[in-house]
């Protein structure tokens, strides 16, 4: 009955991606990618999870956890797998899942919904789970520990410079999404502004007048950012404080900056604490509004399967399909910093060993359902708006007129009256070049909720997705900056002791303001850039993500090589290559393409070459110079970033070498499991 | 109906971490019986401390 049951799921799920895949022409509807990603989800959880948990991982249910194990009451504590579920998914899920597959929709529905849906199946679920699980028996090392210990100081050096990076680029890239979101928009200014001093609100709340009676405290903090999404008309509204918060993007890139350090410094109870309670509930209660109006409405898709842009010429981004669509997508599909996350606190809770595979697995899934969802409110666009709003004005021309000639001219009809009264709805007075998928994504929402609870209110389902998008990418910034300082604090403390004490203010100011000025650069001089900087940022932070989740995979792969499983290594070892195959060539064309929308260097020399004619606008003039450094600086990131994931390959090539040839390698550190034997982390 | 919505309420609260106070005194008592524990705020503060000292939040 049961194996009844999985062949017609089986049998779905095929007719269902043969469907999205053959359908040409006509738009299909939504609830064919639903039906598809849902049927494709349960069948690698039931079969292919199941597999790799006992014959690769071999799961041991009798096995005591660290958890039960080292019971203390804070780190370890075993918990029941539906709980910390919540919690890894809580933790794993951020913007990024969003952004990345409205950015690739710029190639149609088609090829990013079949990575989110692949990637996540055969990569980043099975990288989760796997680090999740190793990590359990190590009594909960970190990534950057695992490394060290099973492969070498090698791996450990890089997956502490990769997690370094990845963070200043990732913070950059998400400041940069939430100064295009507010760039002369009173309304979302005030209302994003308004989020500060709500959680201020809420954390004097839970620390003085109800200490940590969170439910309470996230109760009033909702109901407040509600609130300022609906004062947040009213404002832009005002002839006084409309013109107040309707700011250039400049100085909304110094405020992110300045907001960004203050954060990073403030007690974690008076800012970050609170506006996360308030972030994960409302990132947890609207990815549930948005698939129940999903499913509700289930909408027709606009964007055709396919565009001409799979061919590199893209507004969007500059690159082809192929490397592009997966170093867009990212998250959805494989986060390297997931394994950042499952090596960290999650393992520290895991009551049973069998857990690993809801936990790790399934919250991966859980992510790339997101991810799915994003893809879908993108494509359900007029593919025409979608591309007015997400190219930047050096690609389509900075008037509204230019912009949708050019559009229009590509084949997807849009006219600038449409433009208009789709910015009167939503409450704006343009959309045009509001590039890094936030208010694309927040069109869609809007569109998605209106439909299913009420029209009139688009404007201010707009801003509600604008504000939620914020709040959590604002969260993200200061958890990020602070993760940032730490790390440095502990590399500074090696060159001089009292910089590396965590709460010796001087370190802790000079940290992070080393940290802020990291990730502050590439703000600003991606809100200088006239095509956006969203389309240089994010491949950069896309190459990054993947290269920790090379080296995840490569920790993975060296264990599993290790214990004599060479019969089962390519259960990490596939995703391994696809990933390396991936990014070198992701990294190659940035750095050497000759087509100036997509490589570095050649876009550079032609900056400085036209600077050198005078052949430049005096703007453009006046930041030329900032912005051929900053594409030098780039090339350079992106070969240091593939480097270090070709020397960690190397030294996992070197340790597979030696297992096989019967030579010595670093012993196991998996810990001994038996109640008895108190293993020490 | 009202077994499953008190399980639910207990469920929602340990995973907001409404009740981690509650679950700190009962280890506490079992555990370090002898030592006085720390009051709710105190509690509170320690514990948001130790949890922005990792990496919490992804992209």
């Amino acid at each position: 009955m049961s194996k009844l049951l999985w062949f017609l799921v089986a049998v779905i799920a095929a007719f269902a991606v043969g469907g999205i895949a053959l359908q040409r022409g006509e738009g299909i509807n939504a609830m064919w990618i639903v039906v598809a990603a849902v049927c494709i989800y349960a069948l690698g959880y039931r079969f292919y999870s199941a597999w790799v948990a006992a014959r690769v991982l071999t799961v041991d249910a009798t096995r005591v956890t660290p958890a039960v194990r080292l019971n203390d009451g804070r780190d370890f504590v075993p918990t029941h797998r539906w709980i910390v579920f919540g919690h890894h998914f809580a933790a794993i899920a951020g913007p990024g899942p969003l952004i990345g597959p409205t950015l690739a929709a710029q190639f149609g529905y088609l090829p990013g919904t079949l990575w989110i849906l692949i990637g996540a199946v055969f990569g980043g679920c099975v990288q989760d789970m796997t680090i999740l699980f190793l990590s359990t028996r190590r009594n909960g090392r970190s990534l950057g520990q695992m490394a060290r210990d099973e492969l070498g100081p090698v791996g450990g050096y890089a997956a502490m410079l990769g997690t370094l990076v990845i963070m200043i680029i990732l913070i950059a890239v998400l400041g940069l999404v939430v100064v295009n979101a507010m760039k002369n928009s009173p309304w979302a200014t005030s209302t994003v502004f308004a989020t500060i001093p709500i959680a201020v609100l809420i954390g004097l709340y839970l620390r003085n007048i109800r200490p940590g009676r969170v439910l309470e405290g996230s109760v009033i903090g909702i109901a407040l950012l509600l609130l300022s999404v609906g004062g947040g008309g009213w404002v832009s509204s005002h002839p006084v404080l409309g013109i107040w918060f309707d700011l250039e993007a400049r100085s909304l890139a110094w405020f992110v900056i300045l907001y960004g350090f203050v954060a990073a410094v403030l007690p974690v109870w008076l800012l970050l604490a609170p506006r996360d309670y308030l972030s994960t509930f409302l990132k947890l209660g609207t990815v549930v509004l948005l698939a129940l109006a999903v499913i509700l409405m289930h909408p027709q898709l606009k964007m055709p399967a396919l565009t001409q842009f799979i061919d590199g010429t893209g507004p969007v981004f500059g690159g082809s399909l192929f490397p592009f669509v997966f170093i867009t997508i990212a998250c959805g599909a494989i986060s390297g910093f997931h394994a950042l996350v499952s090596s960290g606190t999650t393992p520290k809770l895991i009551m049973h060993e069998p857990d690993v595979r809801l936990i790790g697995y399934g919250s991966m899934m859980l992510e790339s359902g997101v991810a799915i969802m994003a893809m879908i409110a993108a494509a359900l666009l007029d593919p025409g708006v979608y591309f007015a709003i997400n190219s930047g004005p050096g690609v389509v021309g900075a008037t509204l007129d230019a912009a949708v000639t050019t559009i229009s001219g590509w084949g997807f009809p849009v006219t600038a009256a449409q433009m208009q009264s789709l910015a009167q709805q939503m409450g704006e007075s343009t959309l045009l070049a509001r590039t890094g998928g936030a208010p694309s994504l927040a069109v869609g929402m809007a569109s998605i909720f209106a439909t299913a609870f009420g029209q009139g209110l688009l404007a201010v389902w707009y801003h509600f997705a604008i504000m939620f998008e914020a709040v959590f990418i604002l969260t993200t910034l200061d958890a990020g900056t602070r993760v940032g300082r730490f790390m440095l604090q502990d590399v500074l403390g090696h060159v001089w002791k009292p910089m590396g004490q965590t709460s010796w203010y001087p370190s802790v100011l000079i940290s992070s303001a080393l940290i802020v000025a990291g990730w502050g650069y590439f703000l600003y001089i991606g809100v200088v850039d006239p095509n956006g900087g969203i389309n240089i940022l994010w491949p950069l932070f896309g190459i990054a993500n993947q290269l920790l989740a090379g080296i995840a995979l490569c920790v993975a792969t060296g264990i599993l090589i290790k214990q004599g499983k060479f019969r089962f290594a390519w259960v990490t070892a596939a995703p391994l290559a696809w990933l390396t195959v991936v990014t070198t060539t992701a990294t190659w064309e940035k750095v050497a393409s000759p087509d100036t929308r997509v490589g570095f260097l050649a876009a550079a020399d032609k900056m400085a070459a036209r600077l050198a004619e005078g052949s430049l606008s005096p703007e453009q003039a006046a930041v030329a110079p900032q912005l051929i450094f900053n594409q030098r600086l780039d090339a350079a990131l992106a070969l240091l970033l593939t480097a270090v994931l070709w020397v960690v390959i190397a030294d996992t090539a070197r340790v597979t070498w030696r297992v096989m040839h019967g030579k010595p390698v670093l012993p196991s550190s998996e810990a001994v499991g038996a109640p008895s034997m108190e293993a020490h982390g | 109906m009202k077994h499953h919505l008190t399980v639910l309420w207990k469920f929602v609260r340990q995973l907001a971490a409404d009740d981690a106070y509650e679950r700190y005194l009962a280890h506490h008592y079992q555990s370090h019986g002898n030592v006085p524990a720390l009051d709710r705020r105190a509690f509170y503060l320690r514990e948001q401390q130790r949890k922005w000292s990792d990496i919490k939040r992804c992209c």
